[in-house]
């Protein structure tokens, strides 16, 4: 009785470069590493303690939002509203203490029930009418832009928050979202280790929990997640409650760290979260994607943001480099993605 | 009890002439047959803007002032601006403020709305060109007359290699300014374009700067919240630069009492606002044409370390 040895695909062994290289992350990483010895070589600056503070401090905003639009990529959905989430959920923060007096801390916790709430509408209009989250999540940016400008106008009559660092007790809140450590001579900001954060637990999340695989099948399949018995309606709401929450904590970051919010805070920012979940590997059909990627792109971003500033380069050209450097990074990962797929 | 009759006496007489001033005495302007007079204040700022936030409070004050109706809308496209403008033609409104940041690009719309024997002002931006367009006259001063006042001051107090930050791409208004800063400042004037939706990139960006060009001795902002966006780096990257700043907020204003903002210049927005509504006011009540033919400044005003106090509760309503 010996069994012919059949070779299963599946159980075929594959080296851990092989299966490194099958990571959604890989190319943002090779990206990433490239960019930085780039302008670290060819910079004074950028490489330096205080020159890392300012990459990451700007990476470390769109980065908390990217990986939050990713799960929901992955998951299927898009969500236009969450630039203009930042903006609102600060505002909400600024006109509720500058202009009414409620205390700080309730502030921000009025503003994270009104960000669920408008994601949880999000999540809810996008599974009862069909509509693609595309369309539903326009409207309510549109909405929320609207909210913000003629919202804060009517309320504390201007249109930018002012007065915010002489409330009571902002340096509480200050100390949570807006502070700052001084590691090695660079200033490095709360935001920067929320996004840390963020992007671990995010990653647990998808590799390590059902919560993780429900997200997976509902981007991937959702009919057949549905024949399963997995919970789609719920998954996705949550998902788009997430994006939400994430707004409410940049917004906050924002808020604290600046002191200041204006109406059209995150308008147009919505796209480059979506891009840097992207480059960071997510596709644009669902199913495929991974958070440490975005959090990646985010960096990718932050560091072609400053990187420019410190090359002496006229930034007018910014957009434009962006553009071609993501463009890059994304048929970068393209090819990566399918030579590991044939290699073996 | 006499007393009290006296005073009541006073007080009903009070009222009744109250009530007159309000009825009867309107025979002293020219037009009493149409009272309800409406405007349209047609600019190209963007919404949100808190420069043209403060134009629109000024113009609907002025409204509110003389009781008449103000309308306010705008678009930076000169392409859909110029609808606008044709639409308040159109609606037939007894006088237009337009401000023109691209004069050729609503040149047709405003030369027709003066053809249809509409009033039109211009505000802000078009000095050169309120005449031909057959305007009644302009309020404001060009941008460029501010940002050489700015860089004479800048001059004046020893800089020598400056940033100038751009908040929004291809807006004409904030490139004039840039233009004229370092036409009069003399040294070295640099550009530097942020994205003025995200603070957080914006005060990165400015530190980036700062470090990667020691020498750099001054920053110059172009909107207030983006001066406190510059104090923070200027904190963050050690340097030693001045800030200085267009625009004023509450903010600003705490920072200059602080020494940390060099000074702002102030256009008075809200005067061009306020000032335009009134001269098609006087067209439309009494027939004046303000200015003669000539331009009418607003500003610029400064604001230093030794008037802030004075200006702190106008910025607290957003009005400066």
């Amino acid at each position: 009785m010996t069994t012919a040895t059949v070779t299963d695909e599946r159980i075929a062994r594959t080296s851990t470069v092989t299966k490194l290289l099958k990571r959604p992350e890989i190319g943002a990483l090779v990206a990433a590493i490239v960019i930085f010895v780039f302008f670290a070589a060819t910079t004074s600056v950028f490489a330096t303690a205080p020159g890392a503070s300012t990459w990451l401090r700007g990476a470390s905003t769109i980065g908390i939002m990217a990986v939050a639009v990713a799960l929901l990529m992955i998951g299927g959905e898009f969500d236009l509203s969450a630039g203009a989430m930042t903006g609102f959920t600060g505002l909400v923060v600024g006109v509720l203490t500058t202009e009414y007096g409620l205390n700080i801390w309730a502030a921000i916790l009025v503003s994270l029930a009104l960000a669920l709430l408008v994601g949880f509408i999000n999540g809810v209009l996008v599974m009862k009418t069909g509509l693609p989250s595309f369309i539903v999540t326009l409207g309510t940016f549109f909405v929320l832009q609207g909210i913000d400008l003629a919202g804060t106008k009517a309320l504390i009559g201007q249109v930018a928050i002012q007065g915010m660092s002489s409330v009571p007790y902002y340096d509480s809140a200050k100390k949570v979202f807006g502070s700052a450590a001084d590691i090695g001579g660079g200033l490095v900001y709360a935001s920067v280790f929320w996004w840390l954060a963020v992007t671990v637990l995010a990653t647990w999340i998808l590799l390590r929990t059902r919560t993780g695989n429900w997200i997976f099948s509902v981007g991937g399949q959702q009919t057949a997640a549905r024949q399963i018995g997995v919970p789609v309606f719920k998954t996705k709401v949550g998902l788009f409650m997430t994006t939400a929450g994430a707004g409410w904590l940049v917004g906050m970051l924002l808020l604290f760290t600046t002191s200041t919010v204006q109406s059209n805070t995150g308008v147009g920012q919505e796209f480059i979260y979506i891009i840097c979940a992207v480059v960071g590997g997510c596709l644009m059909t669902g199913g495929y994607g991974s958070a440490i990627g975005a959090a990646l792109g985010a960096l990718i971003y932050g560091m072609v943001n400053q990187g420019i500033v410190y090359s002496g380069w006229d930034n007018n050209w910014l957009k434009a480099f962006l553009g071609v450097m993501l463009l890059g990074a994304v048929l970068l990962n393209e090819w990566v993605r399918k030579r590991a797929e044939t290699a073996r | 009890m006499k007393k009290i009759k006296i005073v009541g006496a006073i007080l009903a007489a009070g009222t009744l002439l109250a009530a007159c001033s309000g009825t009867g005495s309107d025979s002293g302007t020219a037009d009493t047959a149409k009272k309800d007079y409406t405007y349209a204040v047609i600019t190209h700022g963007a919404p949100g803007d808190a420069f043209w936030d403060r134009v629109k409070s000024g113009a609907e004050q002025a409204g509110d002032d003389y009781g008449v109706k103000v309308e306010y809308s705008s678009d930076a496209d000169p392409a859909k601006q110029s609808q606008l403008i044709d639409g308040a033609v159109a609606d037939k409104v007894d006088g237009i403020v337009v401000s023109m940041a691209n004069p050729d690009g609503i040149e047709a719309s405003v030369k027709k709305a003066v053809a249809a024997g509409v009033p039109v002002i211009t505000i802000n931006s078009g000095v050169d060109k309120f005449k031909d367009f057959g305007a009644i006259t302009h309020i404001g001063q060009t941008e460029t007359i501010a940002g050489q006042a700015v860089g004479e001051k800048l001059k004046a107090a020893g800089s020598k290699n400056a940033i100038c930050v751009i908040q929004e791409a291809g807006n004409v208004g904030l490139e004039e300014r840039c233009k004229a800063v370092a036409e009069t400042m003399g040294g070295k004037v640099e550009n530097l374009q942020v994205d003025g939706t995200d603070d957080n990139a914006v005060s990165a960006t400015i530190t980036s700067k700062l470090q990667a060009d020691t020498s750099i001795d001054t920053v110059v902002t172009l909107g207030g919240q983006y001066a406190i966006d510059a104090v923070s780096a200027v904190k963050d990257s050690g340097s030693k630069a001045k800030v200085a700043t267009f625009d004023l907020s509450e903010d600003v204003i705490k920072d200059i009492q602080a020494g940390t903002i060099l000074f702002a210049v102030d256009q008075q927005p809200y005067v061009q606002g306020f000032l335009g509504v009134t001269g098609l006011y006087l067209k439309s009540i009494n027939g004046n044409d303000i200015g003669g033919g000539q331009p009418i400044n607003s500003g610029p005003a400064f604001i230093t370390k030794e008037n802030a106090d004075a200006v702190l509760k106008y910025a607290a309503n957003g009005t400066r």
